[in-house]
């Protein structure tokens, strides 16, 4: 019951966050959705991605996202009637519509073919965890089997993710650092 | 109609996804706000991130973590999956955020519709200077 109740709130902040038009506000239910989503996968068991969630997802992207609203603009622009009725306008409402739809309708169309929502016998938890779950103790050491294979035996692949975040790092550096000595020649090839 | 409803029974989780997921794509497709776009862009993800924790769980399993008493245990490897997609999309949150702080320095707005007004209004002065100039590169000749 509780899971129910949980995607029907996750849901309303989902369509909360796209349809305010505060964009701080925006931000905030964004964050209410990560911690809701933090408290789903606690619910089905994945501790390990809830803290996660909750400290990454909802904490620094929130973090971010208000650092970037701060030198930025705080209101959505408001569209008038008539700015909102203009053909182009609301061809591409109907069109990302359709699109949207379509892709949803084949989504749906490929859960069919699914397993079970819970089914011990699908193919995902009957061919390779097996083996993780009855060595990676004897093999590692470690109770937990999430970190086992995190830090063991895909150690590269962190290895990996902590590349990405570095050079996101310095993709954010190059693109926020000022540029003071040259200020005057800066525009000095496009001028004639 | 008894077919949908089981459907729907055994498989609610991934049909709320794929709602949450077409919510995140239509706002970043449809919104001409960059920040909005970018919001539309982590519900998407988080939404994938609920897909595959989904399939991870097994009926009266427990946590994958060492226990005595524990029968069945959650399948873990999309757990360790989603542990890196998570710290990847918060990566790809921020440079697109630092985007978007150089735009609105560039541009003074950050609604695609004024940008794209600018563009064209910025190449019609470009053309019109480099005219200006072809006419008095002539003159000089």
């Amino acid at each position: 019951m509780i899971d129910i109740l949980l995607l029907l709130i996750i849901v309303a902040c989902a369509i909360a966050a796209v349809s305010i038009k505060d964009l701080l506000s925006a931000i905030m239910i964004l964050g209410v959705y990560s911690f809701i989503m933090a408290t789903i996968f606690t619910r089905l068991n994945a501790v390990d991605v809830a803290f996660t969630e909750a400290s990454v997802g909802a904490g620094i992207t929130s973090v971010l996202m208000i650092a970037a609203l701060s030198r930025t603009k705080r209101y959505e622009y408001l569209y008038t009637k008539s700015e909102r009725r203009k053909p182009s306008a609301l061809f591409l409402k109907v069109l990302s519509l359709f699109i949207v739809i379509i892709t949803g309708a084949v989504l749906v169309y490929g859960t069919l073919d699914m397993p079970e929502f819970g089914d011990p016998d699908a193919p995902a938890n009957k061919h390779v965890s097996p083996r993780y779950i009855e060595e990676s103790h004897h093999e590692t050491g470690v109770n937990n089997f999430v970190t086992a294979v995190l830090a063991s035996y895909r150690g590269y692949d962190t290895l990996g993710e902590t590349t990405v975040i570095f050079t996101a790092g310095i993709c954010v550096i190059l693109l926020l650092r000022k540029f003071k000595k040259d200020d005057d020649d800066r525009y000095a090839g496009i001028c004639y | 109609m008894i077919d949908v409803i089981h459907f729907i029974q055994t498989k609610f989780y991934y049909l709320v996804v794929i709602f949450l997921m077409m919510i995140g794509l239509y706002t970043t497709i449809a919104s001409r706000n960059l920040i909005k776009k970018v919001i539309g862009i982590n519900i998407f993800q988080i939404s994938v991130f609920l897909f595959y924790i989904a399939m991870a769980k097994v009926k009266h399993g427990t946590a994958p973590i060492l226990w005595d008493k524990a029968v069945i245990y959650d399948n873990p490897l999309p757990h360790v999956l989603i542990l890196t997609a998570i710290v990847v999309s918060v990566s790809t949150t921020a440079v697109a955020l630092a985007l978007i702080i150089n735009i609105y320095k560039e541009y003074e707005t950050i609604e695609e519709d004024s940008i794209l007004a600018k563009q064209e209004l910025d190449e019609e002065e470009s053309i019109l200077a480099k005219q200006k100039l072809d006419i008095d590169r002539s003159n000089m000749a």
